[in-house]
């Protein structure tokens, strides 16, 4: 198992270095000029100085190499540093990636974004998998039956209905039509500002939270639901099964001990697999109720052409797939015995 | 007794349609498809309304029997909008759809067929797997998006912008989907029967490997059209799609966000064309996938 993780651990670096340089390429030869956005009375001489000071004149390979070292061992490094807050070197002259929008760290500016979105998705993924997996079971056990008919055709909703729309229906439903005074009403925009300190305030963000986090637990359950499905009906026929009922085993146990806890292996893996695009969905989604995560970090940095910001967030986002494929793996490996390579 | 044993034959694609038509969602999917199609493809000619032409003394109207749908906050007939939304956001879907499908069929085939270029072709499909795909899109666009606006004028720039990015960032379910049948089909006897019979490698792919393959890929090109119109509206959604005077359904959808406290059906509108479009499409191929698939046919 450890040979197996340790093999799959050196198979990631290839992949990162790939990534990284599709970003770095997609963005270096693009033809965009950073200075472009800088007004017209700016002469020409100062704009090359700019693309010099900018590091733009380096040869490419050079460019990319000490983007490389400043992503891979300079910003962990400051930000070991900052958490741990001890000084290992030349911390006080060290380079940071800035951002050309805001000249603050991108760094910085990621860790002030990244707890709205966590909240946020990590919700409603947790929602998502509360509602799916019963659904799933249920709907398994009793194939063809009529629950299983609504869930299939709510799944089939849930999977069409792109997330911008329910979003934009809720909010419609939720903050327009319903009065202000009314105990229904939920705000459409997320203050993230907001703390909680006591009953009323835990009140607030509980209803500012839900109309986003339903949003994407819809959309993720729809999809959970169909694997837990389609998992349990492969298991239910197993000879296992049969064997267990034979032994006289009650039907509760045979269908949550023995089918559930088997059926569970690739729903899991599924899971893991599927936390990245979640981050991704909620791009539109945070778009949608105004939350100001990473997403919305993402759409700014784009708006404004800020390319350092636009190259780190998309490559955090590349990470992040990379690191639960491999948990994925990982998981999949501990948990089958039967997939072990060893 | 021979003409027994031809009127009792079936070709192939009846029985396809037969196996089709019992699948409830996916003829009423089909239904629902064809008519906004066509409502799609002939309604501006029936509803002869500019979708551009800006009437500012009938803004922010209510449904009436000359604008069925109202009117937005420049006076513009939504109907027509929507019908002339559709059409941007179906060619979207149909040709980014059909760009994916070729890269993807193409990448399959030869990695399936070529042992030799099966490892690196994989290799790639799985790193291309490993990007983040909608941040990617968003980048691109964003860095592409003034050069081709500037070659091809802004709507036409647009256009090759997006299918071509949705293209490029999609083909790869659809080339491992292929690459796996063309190694089963490849180790079939009629392989080996052509191939002693001397048939060259061009022929083999395209007249013994590809239309055995072919079914998988017609399903994979009914639901990539839904996710390519999904993609498309999200892109416009979030203000990075076609420009604001040339409608698509999610460019309508992001334009109607701001007055949702005005008239919230507005929002409804173009939110229900595409969860209605991506619903049947997706339905479409659910049935597809079943009546294409003999195991599942007989029965």
């Amino acid at each position: 198992m450890l040979k197996y993780t340790i093999r799959r651990l050196i198979f990631t670096v290839p992949v990162l270095l790939f990534i990284s340089l599709v970003i770095f390429l997609l963005l270096d030869l693009a033809p965009s000029d950073p200075t472009g956005n800088l007004p017209m009375t700016v002469p020409p001489e100062v704009r090359e100085q700019i693309r010099l000071a900018l590091g733009l004149g380096e040869p490419m390979y050079w460019r990319y190499l000490m983007w490389c070292n400043q992503f891979f061992i300079i910003e962990p490094l400051n930000i070991i540093e900052q958490a741990w807050g001890f000084c290992w070197g030349d911390c006080e002259n060290r380079t940071r990636v800035m951002s050309w929008a805001t000249r603050s760290p991108v760094v910085d500016l990621i860790i002030e974004r990244t707890p709205q979105t966590l909240w946020v998705v990590g919700m409603s993924y947790v929602v998502g998998i509360i509602i799916a997996i019963p659904i799933g079971v249920i709907s398994a056990y009793r194939q063809y039956s009529w629950f299983d008919q609504t869930g299939t055709f709510i799944a089939m909703v849930g999977f069409s209905v792109p997330t911008f729309f329910t979003g934009v229906l809720l909010i419609v439903i939720f903050s327009t039509l319903i009065p202000t005074d009314s105990i229904f009403w939920l705000p459409s925009i997320y203050d993230t500002t907001h703390k909680v300190t006591d009953w009323d305030s835990f009140i607030f963000q509980i209803r500012q939270i839900l109309m986003p986090v339903f949003v994407l637990a819809l959309y993720n359950a729809a999809q959970i639901s169909r694997f837990m499905r389609a998992s349990m009906l492969d298991n239910l026929s197993l000879d296992y099964v049969r064997t267990a009922r034979a032994k006289g085993m009650k039907e509760r146990v045979v269908l949550l001990v023995h089918v559930l806890r088997n059926s569970l292996i690739p729903v899991v893996t599924v899971l893991a697999l599927n936390i990245p695009h979640v981050f991704g969905g909620a791009i539109i989604t945070e778009q949608v109720f105004k939350v100001n995560g990473l997403g919305a970090l993402l759409i700014l940095g784009i708006e404004g052409a800020d390319i350092p910001l636009v190259q780190t967030l998309t490559f955090i986002f590349a990470i992040l797939i990379v690191l639960f494929n491999l948990i994925a793996d990982v998981l999949y490996g501990i948990l089958d015995p039967r997939i072990r390579y060893d | 007794m021979t003409e027994e044993l031809t009127t009792k034959r079936t070709s192939q694609w009846k029985d396809v349609w037969l196996q089709f038509k019992t699948h409830r969602g996916a003829v009423i999917g089909m239904i629902v498809f064809s008519i906004i199609c066509f409502l799609v493809a002939f309604g501006p000619w029936f509803w002869t309304l500019d979708p551009n032409y800006i009437d500012i003394r009938a803004k922010n109207q209510g449904p009436s029997f000359l604008h069925p749908m109202g009117t937005d906050q420049l006076g513009r007939d939504t109907f027509s909008n929507l019908l002339a939304g559709g059409r941007v956001s179906l060619l979207v879907g149909v040709t980014a759809m059909a760009l994916s499908v070729l890269f993807g069929t193409l990448i399959g085939v030869i990695s399936g067929f070529f042992k030799r270029l099966d490892g690196p072709l994989m290799r790639l499909t799985d790193l291309f797997l490993a990007l983040p795909l909608l941040p990617l899109l968003l980048v691109m666009i964003m860095l592409f998006r003034d050069t081709l606006r500037g070659l091809f004028g802004p709507e036409t720039g647009i256009f090759i912008l997006i299918v071509s990015a949705i293209g490029l960032t999609s083909w790869m379910p659809i080339a491992r989907i292929v690459r796996g049948d063309v190694l089963a089909v490849k180790e079939r006897e009629f392989v080996l029967a052509a191939r002693s019979l001397g048939t060259h490698n061009t022929q083999m792919i395209t007249r013994h490997i590809l239309p055995n393959v072919m079914s998988p890929i017609m399903v994979s090109a009914t639901l990539s059209v839904a996710a390519a119109i999904i993609t498309e509206s999200a892109l416009s959604f979030l203000g990075l799609g076609f420009p604001s005077d040339f409608p698509t359904w999610g460019r309508l959808l992001y334009d109607s966000t701001n007055f949702m406290k005005l008239s919230p059906e507005r929002v409804i509108y173009p939110g229900l064309a595409i969860s209605l479009t991506v619903l049947s499409v997706n339905y479409i191929g659910d049935g597809l996938r079943d009546a294409l698939d003999p195991r599942i046919r007989g029965r």
